[in-house]
């Protein structure tokens, strides 16, 4: 226990202060820190680079300058971030990667050019028919753009080698929080849904190698232990994210474990591996078209649907818990496909809106109590 | 078409035929597609599949103020009111299949292009998922950089590759390789004559009613692959050249007096009100950055300049060139401010115009202001908000008239 307490609090010292995990790195370095957008970056060029990528998904603060960017019905999440870039809080960065899935994004990467001269800002731009040969070569051209750009910032080469050697450290560091997310199904009183979250997210802010050991040692104490038992409703997380922290604070109140999840903030980004094969732009390109079930990958079978049934079924969750991004057009997009799904699937529930600076706490507490008691009585 | 018809009365027959036309090809049991408004619409015509825009249907819905009882039906099946309306009443109107302006025949296939927003890529997944139909997507990524990019190009050529591809097999039957190159020829001879006709509003004063910018936009959507919107068209350009001999203004009863520019879609649900606001006030709308979306001009033999112009509209671009964009027409149509439809519908417009009005502001001078509305969407439109911000707008450009030492009565 006194293992996993030390493992837990170091994880949340990287999650509680990422400007302190990149100025340690600057220094200890002297090397460069890549904020990423969401979603999808191919951090391993960066990494390969021997820089630093870290998440860039806003944060709870108040929204004062970014209104002269962002009407107020963009969402929170762009909202925030435009927010913290005007106010210098990422001036520690020395580039950030802005992936145009959405409408949102095109316009934060244009804005930012424009208005935030202390970090220039790199765009990419994802094929929709990402299966396509034509599809997969058009990426595999932007992410050498990419690789251009971080060699002349860094005035390093970033060498085909060093990128496949980063595929193995990102492939292992998937690998294991997916089996981190097995394992903390067993351990729900230790691992309850706000570590489970501040777990996956602190390696936002690590290098993946140390992440990836860090997890692995938690696995093992958690392991050691016997498996708890707990009569929490179990539960399947989709959406963007699961925040503010105002949002899964409720989950303990209210005996609500969380079993799985398809957020772009957490399984998104590990439940695809690089495949192999090819060069290693061209992998990191085969991967985002072996993306599924996600809002921002083209599918017109709306397969995410199926996955989150599959998903419901393999974990015994009891249901589903929609956190809708409000404002977030791909995501509302596909609600209205799940919930009918769902219905015809008999799995309850619940659709609830979230949005980073709210501070609506009281309504999120009603609505979770709310489908709490709901699945109680079921 | 008989001689007499005026642009007008045209363009109302050409519009009731399209939508005629495809409930009848519907009935003959012939393969109907749906298309978003900038889509490469060649590939469809080539194939001689009657092709509708549910864009333009739901902007007819909305100026026969049915858009709400729609929105309405999609909005009780989870579609957020965040959503396009656009799509809300589409997804409200496939739910239903009635609309006070007409019916469309379901689609067998669907037409997408990314080349106006991401928005309608899940829009038209939504449908093709409903009713379980083909969709051929379009994707033109999005220019972050100043033009089109070369890997960009290589890219939509290889999906027109697999359009072709997947037409075959829906249709059964092989592309036309002649005929593309006739329909490529007759639609770059359309986006011709539209832009020919719609530059003739530089003139001062200008021939044309801004507002029927917006109705001739339904053609130039519907039926741009058609000689019929070559023969529109040239109606339009010649009766603006009649008028501009004569030295008439877009009004009868009113001189000209403010030309602005109009950024964004109209309000549908307020298109009269809006445009007789304006009117007396003496403002016409000479310019929009809309019309030039569909200047799609390439050469017949030319995929690569064909796949280039899909890509290049405005909102498709990056913002240094929407901002050149904008000062391109205001120079050229000697504009005196700008309307700017904060259209709440329309995110990729709406997240970077605060920014190309400063800038647009900064190197023109000329006065602008900004109101909140929808295209479809009542909801979101306020009249007084918008009779406020017009009345501001006029005081500026009065003052700056007189700055000028241009006599304004
Ligand atoms: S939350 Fe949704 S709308 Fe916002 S940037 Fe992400 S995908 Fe785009
Ligand atoms: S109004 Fe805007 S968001 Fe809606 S379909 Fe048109 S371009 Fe897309």
């Amino acid at each position: 226990m006194q293992a996993i307490a030390t493992i837990l609090r170091e994880m949340e010292g990287a999650v509680k202060d990422p400007g302190g995990a990149v100025r340690a790195f600057k220094q200890e370095t002297g090397r460069e820190v890549i904020g990423c957008l969401p979603i999808y970056v191919p951090e391993e060029i960066i990494y390969a680079g021997g820089m630093l990528p870290i998440g860039v998904w806003g944060g709870q603060t108040n929204i004062v300058q970014s209104g002269t960017y962002l009407p107020s019905f963009a969402c929170s999440i762009m909202r925030a971030i435009m927010e913290f870039a005007m106010r210098g809080v990422y001036n520690d960065l020395s580039a950030v990667v802005c992936p145009m899935h959405c409408d949102t994004l095109k316009c934060i990467g244009e804005n930012w050019k424009v208005g935030i001269s202390e970090v220039p800002c790199f765009c990419l731009v994802y094929p929709q028919n990402r299966k396509n040969p034509s599809g997969i070569s058009y990426l595999t051209t932007e992410f050498e753009h990419l690789r251009k750009k971080l060699e002349s910032l860094s005035g390093r080469t970033i060498t085909d080698e060093a990128i496949n050697q980063a595929i193995v450290i990102y492939n292992e560091h998937r690998k294991t929080i997916r089996e981190f997310t097995r394992v903390a199904r067993d351990y729900p009183l230790t691992i309850t849904a706000q570590k489970r979250h501040m777990v996956i997210k602190s390696g936002f802010f690590m290098d993946k190698a140390k992440h990836t050991l860090l997890v692995k040692s938690l696995i093992s104490e958690l392991k050691a232990l016997p498996a708890e038992k707990s009569s929490g409703i179990k539960v399947i997380l989709t959406g963007i994210m699961a925040e503010p922290d105002s949002f899964l604070e409720l989950f303990n109140q209210y005996n609500l474990v969380v079993v799985g999840d398809d957020l772009a903030h957490e399984s998104r980004q590990f439940r695809t591996d690089v495949p192999a094969g090819g060069t290693p732009l061209e992998r990191l390109a085969r991967r985002w078209a072996e993306v599924q079930g996600c809002s921002l990958a083209y599918d017109p079978e709306k397969r995410r649907s199926n996955m989150l049934i599959d998903m419901v079924r393999e974990t015994g969750a009891d249901g589903v818990i929609v956190t809708m991004m409000k404002f977030c057009e791909p995501d509302e997009f596909d609600y209205p496909i799940l919930k009918k799904e769902f219905e015809k699937a008999n799995i309850p529930h619940l659709y609830i809106e979230l949005e980073q600076q709210a501070d609506s706490a009281e309504q999120l507490r009603t609505r979770i109590q709310g489908f709490a008691e709901m699945m109680s009585t079921r | 078409m008989s001689e007499k018809m005026t642009s007008k009365q045209m363009l109302q027959k050409l519009l009731d035929d399209h939508y005629a036309g495809a409930l009848a090809a519907k009935e003959r049991g012939e393969l109907i597609a749906w298309s978003t408004s900038i889509a490469p619409q060649e590939f469809c015509e080539t194939m001689g599949i009657y092709t509708v825009y549910p864009e333009n249907h739901a902007a007819a819905i909305g100026a026969k103020k049915g858009s709400p009882e729609l929105i309405e039906v999609s909005e009780f099946q989870g579609y957020s009111i965040d959503i396009c309306s656009y799509a809300r009443v589409n997804m409200g109107y496939l739910e239903i299949q009635e609309s006070v302006a007409g019916k469309i025949p379901l689609p067998d296939l669907l037409i997408c292009c990314n080349n106006i927003c991401n928005t309608v890529i899940k829009w038209y997944e939504n449908i093709a998922c409903e009713l379980d139909i083909p969709l051929i997507m379009f994707d033109m990524p999005f220019n972050y950089d100043y033009e089109v990019n070369d890997h960009s190009v290589e890219y939509i050529k290889g999906q027109f590759q697999e359009a072709i591809h997947q037409l075959e097999q829906i249709t059964g039957r092989s592309f036309d390789y002649n005929r593309f190159r006739e329909v490529m020829e007759i639609s770059s001879e359309a986006a011709r004559w539209w832009k020919k006709a719609m530059a003739l509003a530089q003139a001062v004063p200008s021939p044309m009613n801004g507002f029927d910018i917006f109705n001739y936009m339904a053609l130039i959507v519907c039926m741009r692959g058609k000689q019929e919107s070559i023969d529109l068209f040239k109606l339009v350009a010649q009766e603006c050249e009649a008028k501009l001999a004569q030295g008439q203004g877009p009004w009868k009863d009113r001189p000209e007096e403010y030309r602005i520019m109009w950024d964004g879609i109209a309000c549908w649900t307020a298109l009269s009100t809006t445009y007789k606001f304006l009117k007396n006030q003496g403002i016409n709308m000479v310019g929009s950055t809309y019309p030039d979306s569909w200047s799609i001009i390439y050469d017949s033999h030319d995929l690569d300049g064909m796949a280039r112009a899909y890509s290049s509209n405005f909102v498709n671009r990056n913002l240094d060139f929407r901002v050149d964009n904008i000062c391109q027409i205001v120079n050229d149509f000697k504009v005196d401010g700008i309307i700017y439809h904060c259209n709440r519908s329309c995110k990729p417009q709406d997240f970077c115009q605060y920014e190309v009005q400063r800038q647009v502001g900064d190197r023109t001078g000329v006065p602008s202001v900004m109101f909140d509305g929808d295209q479809t969407d009542p909801r979101a439109f306020s009249q007084a908000q918008f009779e406020t911000r017009i009345q501001a707008l006029v005081e500026m450009m009065k003052t700056r008239k007189q700055q000028q030492g241009i006599g304004v009565k």
